[in-house]
């Protein structure tokens, strides 16, 4: 009889017995997709050598990945895409003008140390392509803040160097800016294009929120973390961000947020990187507590600090406080609020 | 408009339309039960009967002095041929009652009560305890208990629960269309026993055609609200129903009479007005056989005690390719490792799931944290922190973050990309350590 055949080959299983369609691997090749509109500016803007940095430093991030697990003896996970988004970010957060080494020191230090060391994709602690960044910054600072004008030129290697915007706004100010821009609905425009200097993933504003777009309809990320980081930095970019031009006194009041959005690597990073599950509150009140963090820090760097970008070190520094914003915002159950109601 | 509902839950695909065009029929007659004395949470029951010994369908073959208890009946005439541990769905050995099925159908006495709505509470009561009737949505609760609140918790709402939330199983709906005035017979006898005046029938909107029954049905009823809800699981389970239809909330670890109210299945409803007007005990009750591995999927009025092997050879056997078989829902549902173990009051379908439906609960991954499992939680609890400290042995640790609120609806485990046994990382960590 059929049933007494099938009988022994009966799959037991603990409930629930069916599962969406979502995996971890799904996920993360979907970020990896949403980010390559960006890319794909950044190689239009500084040549083939974009291309080239973020390919040696996704090359290099799955090599530090596979490298550990073997010599751990761990699952190969290489094909879940955490380790390929980890060296996409990780490119498109360089100078299209890195040198080979960077790329590759940058990945094994973001895969190899701050991923499998403490676990593996899951159990670390910091943003593991924000390391690396950090890591090669430090140890390469000159490499690191040399940038190219965008030549939109495919080479890209004759370039001339340059400052980045945020980087002329904190040593010459606002007006050298608009003089290199010419209006400032030109230095918008071109900032929210990204034809600007800076890391090759990280200029076109743009390009990022079709990425962003992507997340945020697919539900992969929600608004918590991005708009109230980007909210913080726009407020304290008003608030303190105006500088009187004669005297150059802080003026309250009279900043310029947009140019504060549109510039360095706050749209990827917002949207991009704080939004890495691993590594922020799991609640969403505790999410808006890490954006507004972020935020805090961010604009505390680029007005006060010594580097003219802070999202890195925003991001890494609220890292941090993830345990500490997660173990304090557990969730009520339901029914917990309105306990008295029931007569 | 917007359908009434709670906060959190899942939508997965419903699959309903497998089985829901099937009207109920009966089975082909077993030759054979086999009776749990356990079917119901609360004390099992002590055998009346013996081995030899002649049975009438409808007789009573096991009581317990309890009070949390009910007792269990013949569900054919026959003779008692064994009395010995069998398995149950949820995989336990339970002391059954074996009885040969002569084929007779002969019914015991039953004392009809035309004027039952002129009955006491207290008369109501009995007959429901006697007729062995349990909550028919699964958790098999003594139906009698559950009527007879303590003085200090006064009902004032009875709801009954037509939402149907788990995929797949069409039990529940085909009651609505075929026994709507019973049902709502059964609620006013229910609202009567409680002494209260306002009555709800919640259902899942993906049954319109229900809605529209119980509707007519309940149409000169002033006081019995027939309310169609967002289709979303858990909607069924307790607190969501009674905060969708109520919007009040029960406190944690609390039951549905802190807030006034009593709910009940409406399968339990029909099976009420059935013993309170015809004295008939339960001893049968709907089963949906369904899912894409059983090749004719219906509704099936069962005799409890028959085997499911039973069932699957009266739905024309698996298809090929069919991999695991569920009593209940795909949801909340157990896997079972045998076909021979008995539908009991609180099997309301038997999935038959295909290989290509299967999820390999194995190939589980580390958690990432990504928050799925808390935006849905309909207890609002934190399921990634649940399984991650149990799966390390925090199991103390995880009573912070309200491990017993969960009542393993499975939503956490449905949504979750890396495909965590969340729920079996909760049921452990709740073995190992006192609420």
């Amino acid at each position: 009889m059929e049933a007494v055949k099938k009988e022994r080959e009966l799959i037991v299983s603990v409930s629930p017995h069916i599962r969406s369609e979502e995996s971890v691997t799904k996920i993360m090749w979907t970020v990896n997709i949403a980010l390559l509109p960006a890319l794909f500016m950044g190689v239009y803007f500084f040549g083939l050598r974009a291309l080239f940095v973020t390919a040696l430093c996704i090359i290099s991030a799955i090599a530090s990945e596979w490298l550990v697990q073997k010599m751990a003896g761990r699952e190969i996970t290489i094909s879940d895409g955490s380790a390929f988004l980890t060296g996409l970010l990780l490119g498109m957060n360089l100078p299209a003008t890195a040198p080979f080494y960077i790329p590759i020191m940058g990945s094994f230090i973001a895969v190899a140390i701050t991923k499998q060391l403490f676990g593996g994709l899951g159990f670390n602690i910091f943003n593991p392509a924000l390391i690396g960044r950090a890591f090669v910054l430090i140890t390469w600072p000159r490499a690191m803040t040399t940038w190219i004008e965008p030549t939109a030129a495919l080479t890209g290697l004759d370039a001339k160097t340059t400052a980045t915007p945020l980087g002329i706004l904190k040593e010459e100010g606002l007006e050298q800016l608009l003089e290199i821009f010419g209006t400032k609905m030109n230095l918008y425009a071109e900032l929210f294009v990204g034809h600007r200097a800076g890391s090759l993933g990280e200029t076109s504003v743009i390009a990022l929120l079709i990425g962003a777009g992507i997340l945020l309809y697919k539900r992969y990320i929600t608004w918590h973390i991005p708009f109230s980081f980007l909210g913080t930095v726009a407020v304290l970019a008003w608030v303190f961000g105006g500088k009187d031009p004669e005297t150059g006194k802080l003026v309250l009041f009279a900043g310029d947020p947009l140019i504060h959005l549109l510039s360095g690597g706050l749209i990827l990073g917002a949207f991009f990187m704080a939004t890495d599950y691993v590594t922020v509150p799991t609640v969403r009140k505790g999410q808006i507590i890490f954006g507004i963090g972020c935020g805090l820090i961010t604009m505390l760097i680029r007005l006060k600090g010594g580097y003219p970008e802070g999202v890195m070190f925003a991001i890494l520094l609220m890292n941090c406080f993830t345990p500490l914003i997660d173990r304090n915002l557990k969730t009520k159950p339901f029914g917990f609020v309105k306990k008295k109601e029931g007569k | 408009m917007s359908l009434a509902t709670f906060k959190g839950g899942i939508h997965p695909p419903d699959r309903k339309e497998l089985s829901a065009g099937a009207a109920i029929t009966t089975p082909k007659p077993p030759e054979r039960v086999v009776i749990p004395l356990s079917q119901h949470t609360g004390a099992p029951c002590n055998p009346l009967v013996s081995v030899g010994q002649e049975v009438k369908k409808g007789e009573v073959i096991g009581t317990a002095e309890a009070f949390v208890s009910a007792p269990v009946h013949s569900s054919v005439s026959g003779k008692v041929i064994a009395i010995s541990e069998f398995p149950v769905p949820v995989g336990r050995l339970i002391p059954s009652i074996v009885i040969e099925n002569n084929g007779q159908e002969e019914w015991t006495e039953l004392k009809e009560s035309p004027d039952y709505m002129n009955l006491s509470p207290e008369e109501i009561k009995e007959k429901i305890k006697a007729a062995g009737i349990v909550g028919l949505g699964g958790a098999a609760f003594p139906t009698a208990v559950k009527l007879s609140p303590p003085k200090e918790k006064p009902i004032d709402t009875v709801i009954l629960n037509g939402a149907e939330c788990e995929p797949y199983l069409t039990a529940d709906y085909r009651l609505m269309l075929e026994k709507p005035k019973e049902i709502i017979e059964g609620l006013k006898i229910l609202m009567k026993t409680l002494g209260v005046s306002k009555g709800f029938v919640g259902i899942e909107n993906n049954k319109p055609d229900a809605v529209q029954k119980m509707k007519e049905a309940a149409a000169s009823e002033s006081n019995i609200e027939v309310c169609a809800l967002e289709v979303k699981y858990p909607q069924g389970a307790e607190k969501m129903l009674i905060k969708a239809l109520t919007d009040r909330e029960i406190p944690p670890r609390g039951l549905p009479m802190d807030v006034g109210v009593v709910v009940q299945n409406v399968g339990t409803a029909l099976a009420i007005y059935e013993a309170v007007r015809y004295g008939k005990p339960l001893i049968e009750r709907v089963v949906s056989v369904t899912g894409a591995g059983i090749n004719q999927p219906k509704n099936l009025m069962t005799k409890i005690g028959t085997l499911i092997s039973h069932l699957v050879e009266e739905c024309g056997g698996f298809k090929s390719g069919s991999a695991k078989v569920v009593a209940g829902g795909p949801m909340m549902g157990f896997a079972l490792y045998s076909l021979d173990v008995p539908v009991t009051k609180g099997t309301s379908g038997i999935l038959v799931m295909s290989e290509s439906e299967m999820v390999h609960a194995e190939d589980y991954k580390p958690c990432i944290r990504c928050g799925r499992c808390v935006d849905i939680c309909p207890m609002n609890l934190m399921p990634s922190m649940l399984s991650v400290l149990s799966e390390a042995g925090f199991y103390e640790e995880a009573k912070e973050y309200n491990l017993f609120d969960c009542f393993e609806c499975g939503s956490c485990a449905y949504v979750c990309p890396s495909k965590r046994p969340i729920v079996q990382f909760v049921r452990l960590a709740k073995s190992m350590v006192k609420p």
